[in-house]
């Protein structure tokens, strides 16, 4: 059951007169424009992946122009009003104040900021070598190449992920950065075992062969041949990811190990707002749920976008 | 005259496993077990039979996706295996081939406009291809403006169009086709079929026209040959091969197809009732492969494995039923036809 | 004297709702199938055969699929309107279905006994047969579709057995519940042309043996001619043209099937027929009128505008073209 338009260039519609360059280039634009049409049709089919993708593009508003859009912006860094301090949610502190008085629902919004720099700083670290890796272990399968790179990933994986984590951050200087490396480095081996299977099945595929019978080089074979067909479940994955690596970014502020005070971070302020639970319980439980809402709106958004990746592989 | 490509006893074995925890013995599947014949320019070579029989073997070997297990491969009397491994590219640019499914030849993920480019900048690196692209689409009678749809967009047929001028962009002297219009509906194949067949005419082309459609082989090759689990079983100029089958497979294979008029219907051997399943390529009978379902078995046929004989005028079966071996192989003497 | 026909589709229409529209597949198929009649459903891919057989079974997505329209009366009751507990009887016992892949159409990770041994069970409603009558049962139906050694069959897993072997495996699990209308799409088309001439044979004594009906999906014409005593030809969703088999391949009277016709290579040679130009048109903006019209090399102004009825031609034979007109 095809949808597609067209026909045979010797049949009654299309006449195959000679089209000129700039034209091909509007062609090319009109199909990429019915393309994301389509997408996006599928995409909003799911209410939930709507909803995921409205939360995220909201927390990446707020984390941008949050100096913009906080009540109090300079609550975020060195501040102390000790007359205003731990008082419950009000018209002036939507989310309370803490224990020295800062607006709680800036800091969470500020708190979005280092989140969110963690998981694109992790990412972008990660995926290029987990892919890279992925790719060539997954073509030259069956050989040395593949034994090496897969046994090295899978010793990376062995290591429960939180513990490896704290061991790097502890022995290096606790801040923002270092926890970042931490994550990284026991973070690309998911990237590469992803990609080794879809390679090694792709490899198989007649377009790969052929592109080998015709004479392709390896480099082209493995980026403009196999890696376009990985792509949608790579962004999946990213996606999902987020949420878990701000996640994890979190518990390690929680023990202290990531954001240092005075500075927003969302786990350190769970951490340090734990002890006034029940009674100013608003100290804790509004950034814990700033991490709630991120790490929900990433994964309705990456489970959405693999219903409509998926689908479309059919 | 040399022939564009001769097979000398080529034979592709592949070890799919091992037999035992502790002797380790591999199970081979002879894919392609001794065989031999030449194609001569300009000529439509026909490759028939199911499952198992190999000849998809021979054509990925042909092109250079597997390595024969021994046995040489000629193009234009030079090897095409060199003991570097590396097929040199001219050579490479020289024998192209179309695979049978157009779904999975074609990148989803490339249009058009690069998937014809890439043999293009292969072999010619530095220049703009857009001009040749569209030149290949004109050649194959598709509309220009369909360089920027991806594969999912086209039908079956035009896919494998696509994958057709994809093979004709090197210039090539040789095309390998295998079961081109298996996969398309009867409707599209004839435009297919009739496209390469002008194309061939236009370019000087020679085909190895693979196909497990009988009715469609009898219209489109010059000689027929029919392989049963890797081995030929009979070769012949295509009237003769389905005027007069020698082999009881042919005949066995003839007598089944489907045909739609009563005309047809007359011109097919007397019906010889397919016996068993297909064996499989691991487990070869003993002597001649096929006696386990031959209605003419004698005792002979389960110790002896029969040689090629030449029964007059190029047709060649390898039966006990036709004894005499004259030992050569089809195709070195044969004329054009 | 006349019994009403066992399975009668009329002017069924199924839409899909898909970005950009509604694709309008069907557009009033009209079928009739007669107990113990081997009935043919041609047409090319796209032309929408297998959505019809699962409209029928319903088994269509029903969001983005639809029925828009028509009935499908199996022993006189509206099938589209059955209730759950009646879809349920009419599946497997009044109606089976065999599938084109029988690789997919197989569990690969249960036993072919144990397979077979479910339908079996589910055909008798509560599972109140003990499990010694499934497996004399079970075999009964493996030497029924004359597989080898059908002992050791029960035990095996999909992946042993060859494509042939598990085409006939499907068979035995659709006639298990010994079905009044079989319905084969395409079956023994990813088989050898050996094999599917068995499996053909196979299917042709079995409906004789048990007076079972059959609906044969296929695009092979050939297969048509020997094995079916009807044929229905479709195009774009609406049936143009039904006949008894003799009848249609010695004057097949719709373009469109003379076109087929003229395009299946021929035994006798002759070269290969140009095929039909043009393709299965777009079904979300079908062409008006008769849907053939912008292939027909013989199209009337009429054509465009209006479908055309069905005009008898024959004995039994029936066209929707205006070319026959009376």
């Amino acid at each position: 059951m095809t949808g597609a338009t067209g026909s045979w260039a010797s049949g009654q519609q299309g006449e195959s007169k000679p089209v000129a360059l700039a034209d091909w280039r509007e062609l090319e634009r009109r199909s990429r424009r019915e393309n994301v049409g389509r997408a996006w049709y599928k995409f909003s089919r799911n209410p939930l992946s709507v909803a995921g993708l409205a939360i995220v593009l909201a927390i990446v508003f707020l984390a941008v122009f949050a100096p913009y859009v906080t009540p109090y912006p300079h609550h975020a860094g060195p501040f102390t009003d000790f007359a205003n301090a731990k008082l419950p949610p009000n018209p002036r502190y939507l989310f309370g104040t803490d224990t020295i008085g800062r607006d709680i629902l800036t800091r969470v919004i500020f708190g979005f900021q280092d989140a969110l720099l963690m998981g694109i700083v992790v990412l972008a670290l990660v995926v290029p070598p987990g892919v890279l890796l992925g790719l060539i272990a997954g073509y030259s399968q069956g050989t040395w190449i593949d034994t090496v790179i897969m046994r090295i990933t899978d010793i990376f994986l062995a290591v429960p992920p939180l513990i490896l984590a704290l061991a790097i951050a502890s022995v290096l200087k606790p801040n923002l950065m270092n926890s970042m490396m931490a994550v990284s480095l026991m973070w690309w081996p998911w990237y590469t075992r992803l990609v080794y299977g879809l390679t090694s099945q792709l490899r198989n595929e007649y377009f790969v062969k052929s592109a080998e019978t015709l004479g392709a080089s390896k480099a082209h074979i493995l980026f403009r041949e196999i890696l376009p067909n990985c792509v949608s479940p790579i962004f999946t994955k990213m996606s999902l990811d987020m949420g878990w690596v701000i996640l994890i970014g979190s518990s390690l502020s929680f023990v202290g190990l990531g954001v240092q005070p005075p500075k927003p971070g969302l786990g350190t302020m769970v951490a340090d707002g734990a002890r006034y639970l029940p009674d100013q319980w608003w100290i804790p439980v509004f950034p814990a749920l700033g991490i709630v809402v991120i790490v929900l709106g990433f994964n309705l958004l990456g489970d959405g976008l693999r219903d409509l990746l998926a689908a479309e592989e059919v | 005259m040399t022939p564009i490509l001769e097979y000398k006893e080529l034979k592709k074995y592949f070890t799919v496993g091992y037999r035992g925890l502790v002797k380790r013995e591999p199970i081979t599947v002879k894919a392609v077990d001794g065989v031999s014949f030449a194609i001569h320019k300009g000529e439509i070579f026909g490759l028939v039979g199911e499952s198992g029989s190999g000849k998809s073997t021979v054509a990925y070997t042909t092109i250079g996706m597997y390595r024969p297990t021994s046995g040489v491969i000629e193009f234009h009397g030079e090897s095409l295996f060199t003991k570097e491994g590396k097929r040199p590219r001219h050579i490479k640019k020289e024998i192209q081939i179309v695979f049978q499914d157009p779904g999975s030849s074609l990148n989803p993920r490339r249009s058009v406009k690069e998937i014809l480019e890439l043999p293009l900048s292969i072999h010619q690196p530095a220049k703009k291809h857009i001009g040749r692209v569209a030149e290949l689409l004109e050649m194959v009678e598709m509309p220009v403006d369909y360089m920027y749809k991806y594969p999912h967009t086209l039908s079956g047929g035009e896919k494998q169009i696509v994958a057709i001028a994809r093979a004709l962009a090197t210039e090539p002297s040789f095309v390998i086709l295998d079961e081109p219009t298996s996969a398309l509906d009867v409707s599209i194949q004839g435009k297919i079929i009739n496209l390469l067949l002008r194309l061939r005419q236009e370019f000087h082309l020679s085909y190895l026209f693979i196909t497990h459609d009988l009715s469609l082989m009898r219209n489109v090759a010059s000689r027929v040959a029919i392989m049963y689990l890797g081995k030929i079983c009979e070769v012949a100029e295509a009237s003769e091969f389905f005027r007069s089958p020698k082999h009881p497979y042919t005949q066995m294979l003839l007598s089944s197809i489907p045909v739609v008029s009563e005309e047809e219907e007359a011109l097919k051997p007397k019906r010889v009732q397919s016996r068993g399943e297909i064996p499989s390529p691991v487990d070869v009978p003993s002597g001649c492969s096929f006696h386990l379902r031959c209605p003419y078995k004698m005792d002979v046929c389960s110790i002896v494995d029969p040689q090629m004989t030449d029964t007059g005028d190029g047709h060649l079966v390898r039966c006990h039923l036709y004894p005499n071996h004259s030992g050569d192989y089809p195709g070195r003497k044969q004329n054009v036809i | 004297m006349d019994t009403p026909p066992l399975l009668e589709v009329h002017d069924l229409r199924v839409h899909f709702k898909v970005f950009g529209g509604h694709l309008k597949v069907l557009d009033g198929v009209n079928m009739v199938v007669r107990a113990g009649e081997k009935v043919g459903l041609v047409g090319e891919s796209g032309c929408g055969k297998t959505t019809t057989m699962k409209a029928i079974l319903r088994i269509l997505p029903e969001p983005p699929a639809e029925v828009v329209g028509g009935q499908v009366l199996f022993r006189g009751k509206d099938v589209l309107r059955m209730r759950p507990d009646e879809l349920r009887q009419l599946r497997g016992r009044g109606i089976s279905m065999i599938f084109q892949d029988p690789t997919a159409a197989l569990n690969p990770v249960f036993t072919v006994g144990q397979q077979l041994g479910d339908v079996i069970r589910y055909s008798h409603g509560d599972g109140r047969v003990d499990a010694r009558q499934i497996q004399s049962k079970a075999l009964q139906a493996l030497k029924g579709v004359a597989l080898a050694d059908p002992e050791r069959l029960l035990h095996s897993y999909p992946i042993q057995l060859s494509g042939g072997m598990r085409q006939r495996v499907c068979i035995a699990m659709a006639l298990a519940t010994q079905p009044e209308l079989l319905i084969a799409d395409e079956p023994g088309t990813s088989l050898d042309v050996t094999i599917q001439d068995q499996i053909l044979r196979l299917l042709h004594n079995l409906v004789v043996e048990r007076n079972t009906s059959v609906i044969l999906i296929t695009h092979t014409l050939g297969v048509v001619r020997e094995v079916t005593d009807r044929v229905y030809v479709m195009y774009a969703g609406s049936i143009v043209e039904s006949a008894p088999t003799k009848a249609l391949f010695a004057n097949p009277m719709f373009p469109y099937t003379r076109g087929l016709m003229q395009s299946v290579p021929r035994l006798s040679g002759g070269g290969v027929a140009e095929g039909i130009p043009g393709r299965i048109p777009n079904y979300l903006n079908p062409p008006s009128g008769c849907r053939f019209h912008p292939r027909c090399p013989y199209a009337m102004e009429i054509c465009q505008r209006e479908k055309p009825p069905v005009f008898m031609v024959g004995e039994e034979h029936y066209v929707s073209c205006y070319l026959y007109a009376c």
